[in-house]
C-alpha cells in the first residue's frame, strides 16, 4: 500500500522516447488517399494499417512539449501514458501540421499586406480591382484539399480509436493476442465520488483505480443522478457517465506511475472535489492491492451502496472486500432499490406494447428520506415504477404495491391485480377483434 | 390570521430568506447598484429627461434609436457579465494549496453560469441585434424596418429578459448548472431552487423578442431594398444580416420549445429528460445544441458583414470576390444545422455518427477560409488607413484564424476525445468570441458611430482600449490552452496541483488587462461626447464610405432619406460619388411615418411580472399578468393612430440645413 501513498500527483519526467512524433502532413494525406483510388469506397482498415506504421515517418518533435516544460508545467494531454491516449495525440498533432499549412501563409500575408499597402507608404494601388478566377480557385480549393486530408484521418482515426471498439494493439509495437484477457472495471459517477468495481475479483473501491500496466482494461461505466464525465488524460480521452445508460471505454496504461483521473462534465455543488487516483502497477502489485482490498471488513451490498450514493463531497478512498454480483446491472438499470422496476425490463414491457393504463399506474411514491426535492409543483408527487416481482410462487409476476411495505400507502384497489394477466387478457381480446 | 398558507398564496415560495442578506458580495453589491441606480434615478429626475427619454427613446419605434438602445443595453450587460468573469479569475487564481478560494460552490456555480447565459444572450445577442438594427435600414435605402412597433417591442422584451436574470442576483439565486442548463441536474430534483426557473424564463421572455426581430429585418431586407438593389447587389453586411435572421427565424424556435419541454418537467412533473419514466436527458442534449450551434454563427455571421464593409472602406476598394463572400455566407448558414453533435462527441455515439458530424463541421472551415482570404485580397493593392474599425479588423484577422484552427481541432473526434470540457475548449470559444464577435462589434461601433450621433469617436482612447483588449485577450487565454494540455478540465471551484496556479494568475492578469480595455472605451465614449465639436462629421460621410447609409446625413433624419436613392452597383454610393451624384435640393415630398407607442414598453413590463411570478409559483399574479398581457396587445391593435407625417416643408428645412452644414465642411452639395 506504499505504492499509494506517495506516489499521487507528482510531475513525472517524459523520456525522450515519448516525445510526440507525427507523420508528415502530406504523405499521410497521400497514403489514405491513394489507399481510397485502389479499393474505391471508405473501409477504414488499410488507412488503419497504415497509421499503425506511421513510425516510419517519425520525426523527432521538440517543439511545443519542450516548451511547456520549460514552463514547469506537464502536458500530459500531448505526453500521456496510455497507447489510446497517444494515438488520439497523435492525431491532434497531425490535424495541427496540415492546418498549419494554410494558417500560417494566411497569417504572414496579412502581416505583410497590412504592413504594405498602408496608406503612407503608397503602393501600387488599384481600387477596381475585386476579382481574379485563379485566386478564387486558389482560396477555395486550398482549404478543400486540407480538409479532404483531415477528414480522411478523422473517418479512420475515428473508427479506429472509437471508444467502444476493443483494443487491437496494447501499445505502437504490441499487438493484442489471445494472452491478452482484458480487465473489467465497472465505473459508477456518484455523487460527488467515483465508484470501482472489479467484477473479475469481486472487489471494489471508491476514489481509487488500479490497473496492471499493459493490458488491456474495459471500462463499462454509468452515473447514480446526473452527468459526468469519466477522464483519466494520461490513459485515454473522456466518455460520459449517464444515469440509465452505459458507454464503454477500452484502454491500456504503458507506463506504471500514479496518475490523475477526475470527472470532466460539471456535475454540481461538490465537482471540484470529484478527483481520483489513476495507478498502473506491475501485475504483482495489481494481485497485492486485490489481496488488500479483500482483507477489509466492508462490503458492498444494495443497502451500502442505496447509502454511499448519498451525496458527499472529498471522499476519502474506501474499498469493499467484496460486491454483489448483480450490483452494477442493477445501478445501469437504476433498480438498486428492488421495489423499482429495472429500466431492461421496463423497456423490454414497452417494446412489447407496454401495459396500458395499469403500466402507468404502477407507481409508488418515493420515500422522504430518499427524495431530494419537493418535487413539480403542480406534479405528481415524486414517484417512481414499481418491479414485477416473479417468484415460484407467483411465476405471472406482481405488483410491487401488492406487497406489503411498510409506510407506503396502499394503492386503488381497481388496480390491484397482476399485471401480466392484464396484458393478455388484453392482447387476447385485440386478436379476437 | 397571517398564517404561511396564507403568505404562499400571496407570495409564492418568495419569502424574506430568500433575499441573500447573509452573503456580503452579494449584500455589498446590492448596496453599489442601489447607490448607483438611485443617483442615476435622482440625476434623470433633477434634469428632467424623463420626458425626453420616454418619448424620444422609450417609446420610439425608429430603427436607429432602437439599434442604439439595443447597444447600450449590451454594453451595460457586458459589465456585469465582466464582473462575473473577473469573480471566477480570482477564485481559480487563489483557490490553490487547500485553499477554498473566496466563493462558496453556491456562489461561484451561480457565477460561471450567470457569465455565460449573460454575455451570449444579454451580451452579444444585443450589441448583434442592434449593429443590424441600425444599420441594415440605411444600407437598403430604407425608412424603417419592415414592423416599426414590432421592432420597439422586441428590444423591450430582450430588455425584460435581461431584467429578469439581474433580478436572481438580488432575489433568490440563479441556476447553478452551466449555462446550457444540463439535465438531469437542471431537473426539479437535482435543482429544486429558483435558478434554472429564472433562466428559463429569461431566455423565453427574451427569445419571444429575439424571434420577432429575426422576422422583422427578414422581411425588412427581403421587401424594403431601394429600387434597383437586386439580391446581388446588397452590401455583404446585409447579406450576412439576413443569412443570420434566417438562423434566428429556424433556430430560435427549437430553443423555445426545449425550454418549454424542460419547464412542463419542472412544473408539471412530465418526464421529457428525466431517465426514470422513460425520458432521455440526451434528448435535451440534442436539442439545446440544435438551437445552441447555429446561435454561434448567428453571433459571427455580422461580424464577418462588419469586417467586409470595414475592410473595403480602409482599404480604399472594392471588395474581393462578391460573389464568393455571398456563397460563402450561405453555405456556412446551411452547415451550421449539420454540425450540433460536435459539442458532445463524447456522450457515446458511434463511430460513424462521430465522423460525420466531425467532417461537416471541417467543412464550414473552407468558406469561412475562403472568407479570410477575400479579406486578405481586399487588402491587396488597397490603401489602407489604420483607423479603429481597420485595427480591429487585421486583429480579428489574426485571432481569429487561432480560434479556427484550435476549432478544427476540436472537430476531429479523437482529438476532442482528450480536450472535450477542458480549458482548451474554454479557450477556443472565447478565441472565436472575443477574437471574432467581439472585435467585428467594437468595428463596427467606432465604423457607425459617428453616423448614429454626428461625431467620431476620439481616436486616441480608441487605440488605448483596442491594444488592452488585444494583449489582454492573449494573456488571458493562451495560458487556458496550456492548461487544456495539461488535462485542466473547465468550471472547477479549486485545485489540488500547486504547479498550474502561475497559470491562473497570468490568465487573471489578462482578465485585468481586458478590465482596463473595457475601462478606456467607456473613457473613450465620455471624452468623445466632450469633444463632440472638434470630432463632428459634417459630411455625413466621414470614412470615404461605399454603402448608402454614408450618402445621408449624420445622423440621419427621421426618414433617413429624403427621396429614396436608386441604386446600380453594390457599392452604391462609392457609385454615386464617382458619377458625379447630386443631391436634390427641392421637390420634397411629405412623408409618413410611424408614430411612436408605448405599448412595447407595457407588453415586455408585464412580460417580466409574468416571468417573475411563474419563478415564485406567485400564481394570482401571473394570471393576472397573462390576462393583462392579451388585453393590451388585443388593444393596441385597436390604435388607428398610427402614423406621423411629415410635411414637405419639414423636409425641406431639415434638408436645407444639411446643405449649410455641407457648406461648411467645404463639400459641394
Amino acid at each position: 500500500m506504499k505504492l499509494l501513498a506517495d506516489k499521487r500527483y507528482l510531475c513525472r519526467d517524459i523520456p525522450p522516447r515519448d516525445m510526440p512524433s507525427y507523420v508528415v502532413a502530406e504523405e499521410n494525406c497521400a497514403m489514405s488517399l491513394g489507399w481510397r483510388n485502389r479499393s474505391g469506397g471508405l473501409d477504414v482498415r488499410p488507412v488503419f494499417s497504415e497509421v499503425g506504421t506511421l513510425s516510419r515517418f517519425r520525426l523527432p518533435f521538440l517543439g511545443l512539449p519542450a516548451l511547456l516544460l520549460i514552463g514547469g508545467c506537464d502536458p500530459v494531454v500531448l505526453a500521456p501514458a496510455g497507447d489510446i491516449a497517444m494515438q488520439q495525440r497523435d492525431i491532434l498533432l497531425q490535424s495541427v501540421v496540415l492546418m498549419l499549412l494554410i494558417i500560417v501563409p494566411v497569417m504572414v500575408a496579412t502581416v505583410i499586406f497590412a504592413w504594405r499597402y498602408r496608406k503612407a507608404r503608397k503602393a501600387r494601388y488599384e481600387p477596381d480591382w475585386d476579382h481574379s478566377m485563379h485566386l478564387e480557385l486558389m482560396i477555395w480549393s486550398a482549404p478543400l484539399l486540407i480538409i479532404v486530408c483531415l477528414g480522411a484521418i478523422t473517418w479512420a482515426g475515428t473508427h479506429l480509436l472509437d471508444p467502444f471498439r476493443p483494443l487491437d494493439r496494447i501499445s505502437r509495437h504490441t499487438r493484442v493476442t489471445e494472452e491478452h484477457k482484458p480487465l473489467v472495471v465497472n465505473v459508477v459517477a456518484l455523487d460527488w465520488k467515483w465508484l470501482f468495481i472489479y467484477p473479475e475479483y469481486g472487489v471494489a473501491s471508491v476514489n481509487e483505480l488500479v490497473a496492471p500496466v499493459d493490458r488491456p482494461i474495459d471500462f463499462r461505466i454509468t452515473s447514480s443522478a446526473v452527468m459526468n464525465s469519466f477522464y483519466v488524460p494520461a490513459l485515454a480521452g473522456m466518455i460520459y457517465a449517464m444515469p440509465g445508460m452505459q458507454t464503454q471505454l477500452h484502454a491500456v496504461i504503458n507506463k506504471p506511475g500514479a496518475y490523475k483521473g477526475f470527472s470532466a462534465n460539471y456535475s454540481g455543488a461538490g465537482f471540484s472535489g470529484m478527483r481520483f487516483a489513476f495507478h498502473g502497477t506491475s501485475d504483482g502489485d495489481f494481485d497485492k492491492w486485490v489481496d488488500a482490498a479483500r482483507q477489509g471488513s466492508d462490503t458492498l451490498d444494495r443497502a451500502t451502496y442505496l447509502d454511499l450514493e448519498r451525496p458527499s463531497e472529498n471522499v476519502p478512498v474506501r474499498h469493499f472486500s467484496s460486491v454483489d454480483p448483480d450490483l452494477f446491472e442493477a445501478i445501469v438499470n437504476m433498480c438498486v432499490d428492488s421495489s423499482k422496476m429495472c429500466m431492461n425490463d421496463m423497456m423490454a414491457i414497452d417494446a412489447d406494447g407496454g401495459l396500458g393504463i395499469a403500466g402507468a399506474r404502477n407507481t409508488l411514491p418515493v420515500s422522504a428520506d430518499s427524495r431530494r426535492g419537493p418535487g413539480a409543483v403542480f406534479g405528481p408527487q415524486p414517484s417512481y415504477v414499481g418491479s414485477i416481482i416473479c417468484t415460484t410462487d407467483n411465476p405471472s409476476g406482481l405488483v410491487a404495491s401488492d406487497l406489503p411495505r411498510p409506510g407506503v400507502p396502499p394503492i386503488d384497489a381497481e388496480f390491484n391485480r397482476p399485471l401480466l394477466q392484464t396484458s393478455t387478457a388484453a392482447s387476447a381480446d385485440q386478436s379476437d377483434s | 390570521m397571517f398564517d404561511s398558507s396564507f403568505s404562499q398564496i400571496v407570495f409564492g415560495r418568495l419569502t424574506l430568506e430568500s433575499l441573500p442578506i447573509h452573503e456580503p458580495i452579494l449584500v455589498v453589491t446590492f448596496i453599489v447598484v442601489a447607490v448607483l441606480g438611485t443617483a442615476l434615478l435622482a440625476a434623470i429626475t433633477w434634469f428632467r429627461w424623463w420626458g425626453y427619454l420616454w418619448h424620444e427613446w422609450f417609446t420610439s419605434v425608429d430603427h436607429k434609436r432602437i439599434g442604439v438602445m439595443y447597444m447600450v443595453l449590451g454594453i451595460v450587460m457586458l459589465l456585469r457579465g465582466f464582473a462575473d468573469a473577473i469573480m471566477m479569475r480570482l477564485q481559480q487564481a487563489l483557490a490553490f494549496n487547500g485553499s477554498e478560494g473566496y466563493l462558496p460552490p453556491h456562489h461561484y456555480d451561480q457565477i460561471f453560469t450567470a457569465h455565460g447565459v449573460i454575455m451570449i444572450f444579454f451580451v452579444a445577442m444585443p450589441l448583434v441585434t442592434g449593429l443590424m438594427n441600425f444599420v441594415v435600414p440605411l444600407q437598403i435605402g430604407a425608412r424603417d424596418v419592415a414592423f416599426p412597433f414590432l421592432n420597439n417591442f422586441s428590444f423591450w422584451m430582450t430588455t425584460a429578459g435581461a431584467l429578469l436574470i439581474m433580478a436572481s442576483l438580488f432575489i433568490g439565486e440563479f441556476a447553478k448548472t452551466g449555462w446550457l442548463a444540463y439535465p438531469p441536474l437542471s431537473g426539479i430534483e437535482y435543482s429544486p431552487d429558483v435558478g434554472v426557473d429564472y433562466w428559463i424564463w429569461g431566455l423565453q421572455i427574451a427569445g419571444v423578442g429575439t424571434t420577432l426581430s429575426g422576422i422583422n429585418l427578414i422581411a425588412t431586407i427581403v421587401k424594403m431594398r431601394a429600387p434597383g438593389m437586386t439580391m446581388m447587389k446588397m452590401p455583404v453586411f446585409t447579406w450576412t444580416s439576413l443569412c443570420t435572421n434566417v438562423l434566428i427565424v429556424a433556430a430560435f424556435p427549437v430553443l423555445t420549445a426545449v425550454l418549454v419541454l424542460l419547464t412542463l418537467d419542472r412544473y408539471l412533473g412530465m418526464n421529457f429528460f428525466t431517465s426514470g419514466f422513460g425520458g432521455n436527458p440526451m434528448m435535451y442534449v440534442n436539442l439545446i445544441w440544435i438551437w445552441g450551434h447555429p446561435e454561434v454563427y448567428i453571433l459571427i455571421l455580422p461580424a464577418f458583414g462588419v469586417f467586409s464593409e470595414v475592410a473595403a472602406t480602409f482599404s480604399g476598394k472594392r471588395l474581393f470576390g462578391y460573389t464568393s463572400m455571398v456563397y460563402a455566407t450561405i453555405v456556412i448558414t446551411i452547415l451550421s444545422y449539420l454540425v450540433w453533435l460536435h459539442h458532445f462527441f463524447t456522450m457515446g455515439s458511434g463511430a460513424s455518427v462521430n465522423s460525420f458530424f466531425g467532417i461537416t463541421t471541417m467543412i464550414i472551415s473552407i468558406p469561412t477560409g475562403a472568407k479570410l482570404f477575400n479579406w486578405l485580397f481586399t487588402m491587396y493593392r488597397g490603401r489602407i488607413r489604420f483607423e479603429e474599425p481597420m485595427m480591429w479588423t487585421v486583429a480579428f484577422m489574426l485571432t481569429f484564424v487561432i480560434g479556427g484552427m484550435t476549432g478544427v481541432m476540436l472537430a476531429v473526434p479523437p482529438a476532442d476525445f482528450v480536450l472535450h470540457n477542458s480549458l482548451f475548449l474554454v479557450a477556443h470559444f472565447h478565441n472565436v468570441i472575443i477574437g471574432g464577435v467581439v472585435f467585428g462589434m467594437f468595428a463596427g461601433i467606432s465604423y457607425w458611430f459617428p453616423k448614429a450621433f454626428g461625431f467620431k469617436l476620439d481616436p486616441f482612447w480608441g487605440k488605448v482600449s483596442f491594444w488592452f483588449w488585444v494583449v489582454g485577450f492573449y494573456v488571458a487565454f493562451m495560458p487556458l490552452y496550456l492548461l487544456g494540455f495539461m488535462g485542466v478540465t473547465r468550471r472547477l471551484r479549486q485545485f489540488d496541483d500547486p504547479s498550474l496556479q502561475i497559470w491562473f494568475v497570468i490568465a487573471g492578469f489578462g482578465a485585468f488587462l481586458i478590465a482596463i480595455g473595457i475601462a478606456a472605451f467607456l473613457v473613450q465614449i465620455f471624452v468623445s461626447i466632450r469633444n463632440r465639436k472638434a470630432l463632428a462629421d459634417l459630411t455625413g460621410d466621414p470614412w470615404d464610405g461605399r454603402t448608402l447609409e454614408w450618402s445621408t446625413s449624420s445622423p440621419p433624419p427621421a426618414y433617413n432619406f429624403a427621396f429614396t436613392p436608386v441604386v446600380r452597383d453594390n457599392d452604391a454610393w462609392w457609385d454615386m460619388k464617382r458619377n458625379g451624384y447630386a443631391r436634390p435640393l427641392e421637390g420634397f415630398r411629405p412623408i409618413v411615418m410611424p408614430r411612436n407607442t408605448g405599448a412595447g414598453v407595457v407588453l415586455a413590463g408585464l412580460s417580466l411580472v409574468l416571468g417573475f411570478a411563474l419563478v415564485w409559483y406567485i400564481w394570482w399574479l401571473a394570471a393576472l399578468c397573462f390576462v393583462s398581457l392579451l388585453i393590451v396587445a388585443i388593444g393596441h391593435t385597436f390604435n388607428y393612430n398610427r402614423t406621423a407625417d411629415f410635411p414637405a416643408k419639414t423636409i425641406a428645412d431639415t434638408e436645407a440645413e444639411r446643405t449649410r452644414l455641407l457648406a461648411d465642411a467645404g463639400v459641394a452639395s
